[in-house]
């Protein structure tokens, strides 16, 4: 099993080699920016602003975005409930992923889809997905098309370990080994199945499923972007030579409830464990600490940076709240192309 | 208001229409290939397939292990990416086993993405009882589908409207179930070897008729056909409509012939609760109300699951003698 172990420290240098300021401070820029979105779709929530509920993503954006930066513009992605931050991660715009959490007819799908129904299929997003494991058929099957068609595209499929639960999912997974298809099955481990610890749903070994069909498991540090980005360049390079699918399993946590309006958690999980996570293993001041321990960047820089994703994010807010809903007219139509 | 009836120089089964209208197809178009089950050398249980992979490899025609949630998912993936999969559930039974790639994945990414994706995918399976399976082989699961919005459900009953429905499902953009009866695949009829599609949403006037009007469904057109021939000899003059897609559904052929005959019995093997023959039913209802002689009848499966006993199964689908005695009592002929 020696295959799957963690990175060494050697080979994570190797593969961050050449990898330029500036990409770190866009990682920086673009986790911040996901963690400023959530806080206002909390807020969108708590004001009464935001039809519905959602799954915030917050404590786990170096997942998204270390995996993302990885990717090329026309990689295929499938996300999940808890949703915005791949999305966003993949290259979604604020603004109009505020308007379809709004209901908007400017959203990315007139409205019609939501939180969790997100797709741009211009920055290869293949649609957030609000059935568990919902993503795991369509990403196979895009590395399936991808492959047939000779793109060298490859295909991620996002899902919490929630999925491992869902039979679909190695179904695909035993196609995609078979097949050699060049998809990656991220499984953002944040520990609960929505109100349940995983450990009580979970039997066996994690890693060993993969194992079974075959398919290279590796296991990163979910909070620190650097290890997600060099890990998942590492595993989309042998992706693009043909070598077929990967899991890699990214330890996070999710620092709000399983939606918005989880609030009351004590039964599930500790307000200690929490506060935890949040004081050790922020996954932004994991990045902030490093890039100011280097000297890639002084407190002022990374000031400057927040400043301007929370403006960002903030623009995007006040464009969806005045744009328009949906006409009584668009309710039927899109139901067949 | 009628298609012709189909003419041509040749015969040929309807296995062998659904396979030309697969190889027509695949040698059109690059971008369709075949998923599922045994599909490449077996070519099926049902040999519906044979001869497919010889021509096209087992690139095009491609075996998947028996997952067919996972072989469904990946159609759907491939289908939203550029290529145009046809996959093939090997019984109508084990759609359940695909339901939700089908129905919360296929139909709906189009919607729900506001128009961005598209589902271009067929899925072919088949229906029908009285082939002693039972109950997990024998059902037909159409009105299930059908009750989805987002997708497009095909029953063809004749080896001419298999061939031109299926080419027009897999050039069609929306994920389309097109089921097959299962007894009919050694049937023959005739199928022209010129290129030809037929549209959804068109109904086939199977037989022309005054009296009455028996709206049936792939498996139960030969039953209504025979029927309407018991009929003839009563003197009554029994008119045969086969919408040919439950979605889009031909609602005005239907309903004008009902408006024309005054009476109306529909016919369709799905349980009959809840069913193909209860919309129909109702459609007609709506739209011919006021020129109706007596109520719409339906005539689906018995509401049990299909039993394996030939003493029993033959009991639970529509026959001709019933159709036509349900006919006569509707004319008051009984």
């Amino acid at each position: 099993m020696r295959r799957t172990a963690p990175r060494t420290e050697t080979q994570q240098a190797d593969a961050l080699q050449g990898v330029a300021r500036e990409q770190w401070l866009a990682m920086y820029e673009q986790m911040i920016k996901i963690r400023a979105f959530e806080e206002q779709v909390n807020e969108l929530y708590r004001g009464a602003k935001m039809p519905g509920l959602a799954h915030l993503y917050t404590g786990q954006e170096a997942s998204a975005v270390g995996i993302c930066q990885a990717l090329r513009p026309d990689d295929y992605i499938t996300s999940t409930h808890r949703g915005h931050g791949h999305c966003l991660a993949k290259g979604a715009r604020v603004d109009l992923m505020f308007a379809e959490l709004l209901g908007k007819v400017s959203g990315y799908c007139r409205g019609k889809g939501g939180s969790m129904h997100i797709a741009d299929p211009q920055s290869g997003n293949l649609g957030a997905n609000a059935i568990v494991g919902g993503g795991a058929g369509i990403a196979t099957g895009a590395a399936l098309s991808a492959k047939r068609r000779g793109s060298g595209q490859v295909s991620v499929c996002f899902f919490g370990e929630g999925a491992l639960g869902q039979g679909v999912l190695y179904e695909v997974m035993n196609m995609a080994a078979l097949w050699k298809l060049p998809v990656i099955y991220v499984c953002e481990n944040n520990l609960y199945n929505e109100y349940t610890h995983y450990s009580e749903v979970t039997a066996g070994e994690l890693r060993a499923r993969p194992a079974a069909f075959g398919i290279q498991c590796v296991e990163v540090d979910g909070q620190d972007v650097r290890a997600v980005y060099a890990t998942t360049r590492r595993v989309v390079e042998r992706l693009r030579a043909g070598e077929g699918p990967a899991f890699l399993i990214s330890n996070t946590y999710r620092y709000f409830g399983h939606h918005v309006g989880d609030v009351n958690r004590a039964y599930y999980r500790s307000k200690e464990e929490e506060l935890d996570w949040k004081a050790r293993r922020d996954p932004l001041a994991i990045l902030a600490d490093w890039l100011t321990g280097e000297g890639l960047a002084d407190a002022g820089t990374l000031e400057e940076i927040e400043r301007r994703a929370r403006a960002e994010v903030a623009a995007g807010v006040e464009f969806a709240l005045a744009a328009p809903y949906p006409d009584p007219g668009e309710v039927d139509q899109h139901v067949y192309a | 208001m009628s298609m012709p009836s189909a003419v041509a120089d040749r015969e040929i089964t309807f296995a062998q229409a659904v396979r030309e209208a697969l190889a027509e197809e695949m040698r059109r178009d690059p971008a369709v290939f075949i998923l599922g089950e045994d599909v490449a050398e077996a070519g099926t249980p049902f040999k519906v397939l044979s001869g497919l992979v010889e021509e096209f490899g087992t690139e095009r025609v491609t075996d998947t292990p028996i997952s067919e949630a996972g072989f469904t998912g990946i159609a759907v993936g491939a289908a939203m990416t550029g290529l145009r999969p046809v996959v093939d559930i090997m019984f109508g039974d084990f759609l359940p086993l695909a339901m939700d790639q089908i129905v919360n994945q296929a139909a709906k990414v189009h919607y729900m993405s506001g128009g961005k994706l598209r589902v271009p995918m067929v899925v072919r399976t088949n229906l029908g009882a009285t082939r002693r399976s039972a109950a997990q082989h024998s059902q037909s699961l159409h009105a299930l589908l059908s009750h989805i919005p987002g997708l497009k459900v095909v029953l063809p009953s004749t080896p001419y409207d298999a061939k031109g429905l299926l080419k027009t499902a897999i050039r069609d953009e929306n994920p389309v179930v097109f089921f097959e009866d299962k007894l009919m695949f050694h049937l023959k009829g005739p199928v022209p070897e010129g290129e030809y599609t037929i549209p959804f949403g068109v109904a086939d006037v199977k037989r022309q008729g005054t009296d009455i009007t028996l709206v049936a469904t792939s498996s139960m057109v030969q039953v209504a056909l025979a029927a309407a021939q018991i009929l003839e000899k009563d003197g009554i003059s029994a008119e045969v409509i086969d919408p040919r897609t439950t979605v889009p559904l031909d609602a005005r052929t239907i309903v004008e012939s009902a408006k024309k005959t005054g009476r109306a019995i529909v016919v369709d093997e799905g349980h009959e609760r809840y069913g193909v023959t209860a919309e129909i039913a109702s459609v007609i209802a709506e739209g011919a109300f006021y020129h109706l002689d007596a109520p719409v009848k339906r005539m689906g499966a018995m509401d049990v699951p299909v039993p394996f006993s030939p003493a029993l199964e033959d009991l639970t689908v529509p026959t001709a003698e019933r159709v036509a005695e349900a006919a006569r009592a509707l004319c008051g002929r009984t």
